[in-house]
């Protein structure tokens, strides 16, 4: 604090006026943070500690989401004769849900060979182990689906294999829905259920939006990849209609201090930013019939809004007044 | 408690943990010296490595704030509050006649091993447990890392240890000594305290005192004292509580910390309705767009 030029110039004035009158009346130097704290709470510090969560975290958000609703979508294809949109779709989850959910999760960790450890117990209190057993049984049925429905559809046994083999597909792309869908879903609940005030607050709508966006962000990757089919499009309708009800309730429902990471800062630029991406642009741009960039528009959003609200946590708890504001609601 | 000397529960063998007692801290402030003691202690028994030298301006508080390598942290409040009975004088140069009053608060923070423990329930590996004496212990082989406990605890308390310190990646707080505890001897931050500012008991044994210090602060003509445990919270109270002088906010403690396992319902119920959502779209669209 030596630098601080001010100080400098207050102590030169009061060793002045010492030598002069022998006496120094009225206040001493003004040195940050003392000597009476002026910053809320104990010095500013955090009452709550911010997430470490690095990069890693909201990428996984966003693919887990895309994957997990990607088999929903491949579970309609199967059941409404679309096997070519079904296989693309199941190699999406695969891909996004089975193979990179896990390394990004595994990479966040701060001893990630230890991530075994995620299976010793099942805790239905905790959303993180919930969370492991859903991307654990997702990965399984997801990649096991992929495998039998492409084994289906080449015919590779003769048969009543194949048979055996379109039925195992069934259950296992069923399976592989249900827990995709909750998948995109829990990582809501996760950062939901925390004591950072701006997470907790919107504890409700976190879900609603993570799962949504993997709905609407899974269906416009599977339309990039050639897919144009109705199904798809009313899809992405869906998607962007509640995503932008979403921004609207987000708009509306605030709760001042509390929640400011979400309103201020750069952190509520990257919500803001990525929520009008994935609503009303998207919607829009799908209205006007440009698919491509509607899709391209909602995956941007969905990525963005992610970053966004892993950056929310950080500034919200890294700041001690909004959780003191926060527990008056 | 103070002036019992050796024949206190700070200095005393015990055998809480084969007797399955529940034990606590009770942190008083108003004898606390800030002398940092408990800080050292802490550091050196559970050889808990340096973070860092830093000089924060803070009052005399450099350590800043608890974390994986910080497990004891005297917080030195300066407020221009009187304390009860203290004579008045001033903390400006030359301004004698004039009343401004001034006291210097000292409060020894360390893990509250609260009744619901947010940390213990959010832990996917079971690392986080609750001793035989109901505090809250990280089983250091078994946590992976992943920062859950941390965003979990109300008090801001665990924290995930950064590189490139030693045991880095893992979750770290206070132990509540229960290596020491389990061959009878007392947390070695209570041991230390040289005024029994820290002292460890029976958790009953310390409510009770803590209520009579309250009584007896007040007969000396304190006015702002207060018991800090949060028992009428989902939190249902913490087995190491603090006398405070004014509002928990100066303390950096949350005035209404609640348990995040009280958020579950809520964001299940959303996630759930928001998965037959998907499905009920997913059915719509391709029954009747395709």
């Amino acid at each position: 604090m030596t630098t601080n030029s001010p100080s400098e110039e207050r102590l030169e004035q009061l060793r002045e006026k010492a030598w002069q009158e022998g006496v120094v009346p009225g206040r001493g130097v003004d040195v940050i943070g003392g000597p009476i704290p002026r910053k809320p709470g104990y010095y500013g510090q955090p009452v709550v500690k911010p997430p470490v969560w690095t990069w890693e975290v909201p990428l996984y958000f966003f693919f887990g989401g895309m994957g997990g609703m990607s088999a929903v979508i491949a579970l309609g294809g199967i059941m409404f004769q679309h096997v070519d949109l079904a296989r693309i779709a199941m190699w999406v989850a695969a891909i996004a849900g089975a193979v990179l959910s896990p390394i990004l999760l595994i990479m966040d960790l701060g001893r990630p060979h230890l991530f075994l450890n995620m299976l010793r117990v099942f805790k239905h209190r905790s959303a993180m182990s919930m969370g492991a057993w859903i991307l654990t049984a997702f990965g399984m049925s997801a990649v096991a689906g992929l495998i039998t429905l492409e084994l289906h559809t080449h015919q590779i046994f003769p048969g009543a294999l194949d048979q055996l083999l379109r039925l195992a597909a069934g259950i296992f792309i069923f399976g592989a829905a249900i827990f995709g869908t909750l998948l995109a879903t829990y990582t809501g609940v996760l950062i939901g259920a925390t004591a950072i005030p701006a997470w907790f607050l919107h504890r409700t709508l976190l879900p609603i939006h993570f799962g949504t966006a993997g709905l609407g962000s899974a269906a416009g990757l599977l339309e990039l990849l050639g897919h144009r089919i109705a199904a798809l499009n009313f899809l992405g309708f869906y998607a962007a209609a509640v995503e932008t009800a979403l921004l609207i309730w987000l708009s509306v429902d605030k709760h001042g201090t509390a929640d400011r990471a979400i309103h201020e800062h750069g952190s509520g630029w990257l919500i803001r930013i990525g929520e009008v991406l994935n609503g009303p642009l998207a919607l829009v741009l799908r209205s006007f019939g440009f698919i491509p960039w509607a899709a391209i528009s909602f995956l941007a959003g969905a990525l963005v809004s992610r970053i966004g609200w892993i950056a929310v946590g950080k500034v919200s708890g890294a700041d001690p007044e909004s959780v003191f504001a926060a527990e008056r609601y | 408690m103070i002036g019992e000397g050796t024949k206190s529960t700070n200095q005393r063998h015990h055998n809480f943990v084969q007797e399955k007692v529940e034990v606590g801290f009770f942190t008083d402030p108003t004898v606390c010296i800030g002398c940092k003691a408990c800080e050292v202690a802490c550091k050196e028994w559970n050889q808990v490595p340096d973070d860092g030298f830093v000089w924060s301006g803070n009052s005399y508080d450099n350590t800043g704030r608890l974390g994986a390598s910080t497990w004891r942290h005297v917080l030195f409040l300066e407020q221009d509050r009187q304390k009860g009975g203290q004579i008045v004088g001033s903390h400006f140069l030359g301004s004698r006649d004039q009343e401004d009053p001034f006291r210097w608060v000292f409060l020894s923070d360390v893990c509250k091993h609260c009744e619901e423990a947010g940390c213990l329930e959010a832990c996917p590996t079971g690392s986080i447990v609750r001793t035989e004496v109901g505090s809250v212990f990280v089983q250091n082989d078994v946590c992976n890392g992943c920062g859950y406990c941390v965003v979990s605890c109300p008090f801001g308390v665990i924290d995930r240890r950064p590189e490139p310190l030693p045991d880095a990646g893992g979750a770290f707080k206070c132990t509540f000594c229960y290596d020491r505890q389990k061959s009878g001897l007392v947390p070695a931050c209570a041991k230390v305290c040289p005024t029994e500012s820290i002292l460890f008991g029976r958790l009953d044994d310390l409510r009770a005192r803590a209520t009579q210090r309250v009584q007896e602060l007040q007969a000396r003509g304190h006015k702002d004292q207060q018991v800090y445990d949060p028992t009428e919270t989902s939190v249902r109270g913490i087995h190491a509580f603090f006398l405070i002088l004014g509002e928990p906010e100066a303390y950096g403690l949350p005035p209404k910390p609640e348990v995040p396992t009280i958020y579950l319902k809520s964001a299940w119920t959303a996630a759930f309705a928001t998965a037959i959502a998907s499905i009920i779209a997913m059915l719509v669209g391709f029954a009747f767009f395709s």
